[in-house]
């Protein structure tokens, strides 16, 4: 932590950047993110278990960017994000300073994303047991239980969009939801609009999403969306042997095809 | 009680199953009249929240087709469609969307016989699944 803290403040003197997006305290127990634009601000940064939120989010969002060159607190799935985003277009090398503080208060500063590209190749993503368990429990289910278990989640969902507004890769600045010539998504949250909207959101993040959860965790009634992602990400994987967030550069799975992909169901 | 007679809607591309479909017609080959056509320009275009649209409209399966790998009128629009179709039949089914109610294939110009088959062979299919309940049953209320 002290290592981060010295490093943001010293990026913030130099005048190497203008804002720190990073981790601070928040109500209770929480950590929140919080811009660090003073040099003598820089104290108030953490960084715990208790910091989880994917950062990455705020590299495209307008009020941000307007703050200037920034330097982000960086988790593993925020790491991939940012290869994403650059894969994307979204950020540029040079834009920004990537921090990535380890458990025992080490700190790697990120000079180029191609170191980023050698540190993901190395590391280990683990998958959380509860999460697997639960995956492996729907896999296990007869379709027409599958279709009970989706229909009683779905029909929880009360449209908040919570889950696009979590999304570091839903920055579209116009979202499908939002467009009524023609209304894809019915407005009211009714069984149906939200079947067809968490499949849309599934469908639109395929070969994007990096699966850092926060879809899920910012779901106020608790759908686990993460099971649609890592469907989808298993798919591509097994199918196209490509992952999202681990190149920065244009490595998406449905933008590109290749002559000899397989399938079975085609006659 | 009257014979169930599946819907079936047709998403077909502009350049070889449409024109295929129309040298079904011209052959002179009879097959299910169950079957609605709706011609798009290539299989690339063809959304994948059109297939949930048209189950939420009625229909009781679908069919997509379009030109062969290697064919496509704009070089690669059946190339992207089939990597879309891959992953969005994996997602259906593993939400619990009955996938044998769509059937995906690839019929040229110049298999009107082909078109056939696959319509008589869906119908039957789906005339065996029957009616697809789960989506009618889906609550819309509020809907417009």
């Amino acid at each position: 932590m002290d290592e981060l803290r010295k490093k943001a403040r010293a990026l913030l003197e130099a005048g190497e950047v203008r804002v720190v997006i990073g981790y601070g305290g928040g109500t209770g127990d929480r950590a929140r993110a919080i811009f660090v634009r003073e040099p003598e601000r820089a104290d108030e940064l953490i960084f715990d278990g208790r910091c989880r939120q994917n950062l990455a989010i705020y590299l495209t969002r307008r009020e941000v960017k307007e703050l200037g060159k920034p330097a982000i607190v960086a988790t593993l799935p925020a790491l991939k994000t940012v290869l994403q985003l650059a894969g994307e277009f979204q950020i540029a090398e040079g834009g920004l300073v990537v921090l990535a503080p380890g458990a025992d208060g080490s700190l790697i500063e990120f000079k180029t994303f191609a170191d980023i590209e050698k540190y993901l190749a190395g590391a280990a993503s683990p998958i959380d047991p509860a999460e697997q368990a639960e995956m492996d429990r729907v896999r296990a289910m007869s379709p027409d239980e599958r279709w009970k278990y989706w229909l009683g989640q779905i029909s929880r969902c009360i449209k908040c969009y919570a889950c696009r507004q979590a999304c570091p890769m839903c920055y579209c600045p116009r979202c499908t939801v939002e467009c009524n010539q023609p209304q894809w998504i019915p407005v009211p949250s009714h069984e149906l609009g939200n079947l067809e909207w968490n499949v849309m959101r599934a469908m639109h993040l395929a070969g994007r999403c990096v699966d850092c959860g926060d879809c899920s965790r910012a779901c106020p009634v608790g759908i686990p969306l993460y099971l649609l992602n890592r469907v989808l990400i298993g798919d591509i994987e097994s199918n196209f042997h490509q992952r999202a967030g681990m190149k920065a550069e244009v490595d998406y799975a449905l933008s590109t095809f290749h002559p000899d992909d397989r399938e079975n169901f085609i006659r | 009680m009257p014979e169930f007679e599946p819907r079936i809607v047709a998403f077909v591309c502009n350049w070889c199953t449409y024109a295929g479909a129309d040298l079904t017609g011209t052959s002179r080959i009879k097959y299910s009249p169950n079957v609605e056509v709706i011609r798009f320009p290539c299989t690339g275009r063809i959304d994948f929240m059109l297939l949930l649209k048209a189950f939420a409209e009625g229909a009781d399966g679908i069919i997509i087709s379009g030109c062969h790998p290697n064919d496509c009128h704009y070089t690669s629009g059946n190339f992207h469609a089939r990597r879309r179709w891959i992953l969005f039949r994996g997602l259906l089914d593993f939400m619990g969307i009955d996938v044998e109610r769509v059937q995906f294939s690839w019929v040229s110009a110049a298999e009107g016989a082909k078109w056939a088959d696959v319509v008589n062979t869906t119908v039957e299919a789906v005339r065996k699944l029957g009616p697809y309940e789960n989506f009618r049953k889906i609550d819309r209320a509020g809907a417009v």
